[in-house]
């Protein structure tokens, strides 16, 4: 099993994150189905809080002192399963058995199935609500732990996301750090045809958010915005990060019909190619 | 969602005799209604694909409303334009459907009681492997309880389309539950779905077997199977589970005294529950449900969960043997 290693060195986390995309795609065209698109538009940011960031320990999952992550788009559970096993939660082998029939690696993160998944996840809307109560009680016990929460931008049309948002503005919840995965794609397509939820800043802003906007592709401006938002007190951090669904795959890259679609044999080998993986 | 299979058969004529998703003949059928009827307008929460009211959007881009990932809010645009005096259909998965607008569903569709259609897909096991989060198994119990409120679980294609059409004519809250994965036809060709009217394909002497959806084929199966050990069971599709045909539940609990219900759904509150609890108050004779037991579902292939959860032909057979030999 792997052997937690940490860095903030933009060159390791780089090529963390392409093996993270690597192994999504190999796990998603063994299962056969399962969502691609989303995976790999978050990949640097996971890669980012699991091999830099979040403090935790994968030999003990419910270490009292970690850091915790909400994947409250749970769709992407290819890209948490991933994270959690290159970082030793797990062996490696167990990411072949995805959304098979008894495994632990369900089609959306289950808690009760498998360690290192804080809570439940796949119906959208509800991750950060479930983040403000972490946050909530985490404070209560005085704790330095932070709580990180991955949103998606189809996900905040749901009413449910800015009640929680106004939460974290009221109680100025600044152990709180969202994510929001601007791919600017859903499933019906894009998100401005579907349900326009841009400008998305002004809305956290008047929520009483601090707001950082990056590439969510380039690991420099996440580290730092990772960084910064610790030292941000007395309100809560969102990171507006500016991605490509599909992102690594050229052939995937916008396009809002490999949502839900895992990639084939031969796009797998196409898309490992791409990924610098020939011949292994 | 968007499994390659998933391109659906394009047919509008009908769907008597075709194994198809009932979630195809919907979208078949709404292309048909808008056709014939400008009063229906469709309503969807980011799944028009899944749920096939994009052919809907398609034919009459005017008349649909892609609301985003909002379902409450989805189900209140609805109540609204019902009182605007159109016909509305809000489908989304079944799980997000009843469950995240159920309150909406209850106060301003059914205490108001609007002309909603609420026509739900991918519910059950057979969602296969978006798993637990994504397959409602409580669907049923959660409609089944409003005031007012109609259910109904067709179990073919045909059926379908002719659970569209008498839902759009009738007045009132209307809850219809379809499923992802194709399934037989079962249903003759002579066939006219009534609301409220259950269909007896036979009435059995040792057994009589209730079902509703996909259950409605394996309960046929089982009675082929009980055929030919010399035990006479009956089988009839309960499509709408509310009203209940308590007119033909009496016929069958007369006809043989072990009723089987079967559903892809939890013996909670659902087919089962809503047989059970008419039957003790009526007319008591021994119940067994089929259906999953205080459990949530799991990914897996659709038939493998639903032998995993025993919800199969062979359980029903098992069951009533079991019973019988008691
Ligand atoms: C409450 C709820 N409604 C609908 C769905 C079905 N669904 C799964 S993913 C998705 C689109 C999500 O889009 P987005 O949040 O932008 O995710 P990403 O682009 O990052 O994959 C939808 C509608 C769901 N999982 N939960
Ligand atoms: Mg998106």
């Amino acid at each position: 099993m792997a052997v937690l290693t940490q860095s903030r060195d933009i060159a390791f986390l780089k090529e963390q994150a392409r093996i993270v995309r690597v192994e999504i795609l190999k796990m998603l065209t063994q299962s056969g189905s399962g969502h691609t698109g989303g995976s790999l538009s978050a990949a640097d940011i996971a890669t980012a809080l699991y091999f830099y960031k979040m403090r935790h320990r994968p030999d003990n999952p419910k270490w009292e002192e970690r850091d915790r992550f909400i994947l409250s788009k749970g769709h992407a559970a290819p890209l948490l399963y991933t994270v959690l096993a290159l970082t030793g939660y797990f062996d490696k082998s167990l990411l072949g058995t995805l959304r098979k029939a008894g495994s632990p690696l369900q089609g959306h993160p289950s808690s009760k199935l498998l360690q290192g998944v804080e809570v439940s996840t796949g119906s959208l809307g509800q991750g950060l609500s479930i983040a403000n109560g972490m946050a909530l009680g985490l404070q209560l016990d005085n704790s330095a732990s932070r709580v990180y929460c991955l949103l998606g931008d189809g996900e905040i049309q749901e009413g449910q996301v800015w009640e929680a948002a106004m939460t974290a503005g009221h109680y100025a919840l600044d152990n709180i750090c969202a994510i929001v995965d601007l791919n600017e794609l859903q499933i019906d397509g894009r998100c401005e045809d579907v349900m326009k939820v841009m400008p998305v800043s002004a809305k956290w802003k008047a929520f009483n958010w601090h707001i950082f906007e990056i590439d969510g592709h380039n690991m420099e401006e996440i580290v730092n915005a990772l960084d910064e938002a610790e030292r941000i007190k007395g309100k809560p951090s969102v990171i507006l990060a500016n991605t490509i669904k599909g992102k690594g795959v050229s052939f995937f890259e916008g396009k809002a019909e490999y949502h839900g679609l895992a990639p084939t044999k031969e796009e797998l080998e196409k898309a490992l190619k791409e990924l610098g993986e020939d011949g292994k | 969602m968007g499994s390659r299979e998933e391109q659906s058969a394009d047919k509008t004529q009908s769907f008597a005799g075709q194994a198809v998703a009932t979630r195809d003949a919907y979208g078949a059928a709404l292309v048909e209604l808008g056709k014939r009827n400008e009063k229906v307008v469709v309503l969807d929460a980011d799944l028009s694909g899944s749920t096939k009211t994009a052919k809907f959007a398609k034919a009459f881009p005017e008349r649909f409303f892609n609301m985003g990932i909002s379902e409450q809010d989805m189900v209140g645009t609805a109540g609204g334009l019902s009182l605007a005096g159109k016909i509305p259909f809000a489908s989304t998965f079944a799980i997000f459907e009843t469950g995240r607008a159920w309150e909406q569903i209850r106060q301003t569709v059914c205490y108001s009681h609007l002309n909603v259609k609420l026509v739900a897909t991918h519910s059950g096991l057979t969602v296969g492997e978006d798993g637990a989060s994504h397959q409602a198994l409580e669907d049923v119990a959660l409609m089944r309880v409003l005031p007012g409120m109609t259910v109904i679980v067709p179990s073919d294609g045909f059926e379908t389309q002719q659970v569209i059409d008498a839902v759009a004519e009738y007045e009132g809250p209307v809850y219809v539950r379809l499923g992802r994965a194709k399934v037989p036809a079962v249903m003759p060709p002579d066939y006219k779905f009534q609301i409220g009217r259950a269909h007896i394909f036979n009435l059995g002497k040792d057994a009589n077997i209730i079902a509703d959806g996909i259950m409605v084929s394996a309960a046929l199966q089982a009675r082929e199977t009980l055929l030919k050990e010399g035990i006479d069971a009956g089988v009839i599709n309960m499509c709408t589970i509310k009203p209940l045909d308590t007119e033909t539940l009496l016929k069958a609990a007369n006809a043989s005294g072990l009723i089987v219900t079967a559903e892809e759904h939890s013996v909670i509150g659902g087919l089962g529950g809503a047989v059970a609890e008419y039957l003790s108050e009526n007319h008591p004779v021994v119940v067994k449900r089929i259906g999953t037991r205080d459990t949530f579902g799991g990914s897996g292939k659709p038939d493998e969960l639903l032998k995993i959860y025993g919800l199969t032909a062979d359980d029903i057979v098992k069951t009533i043997k079991s019973t019988l030999s008691r």
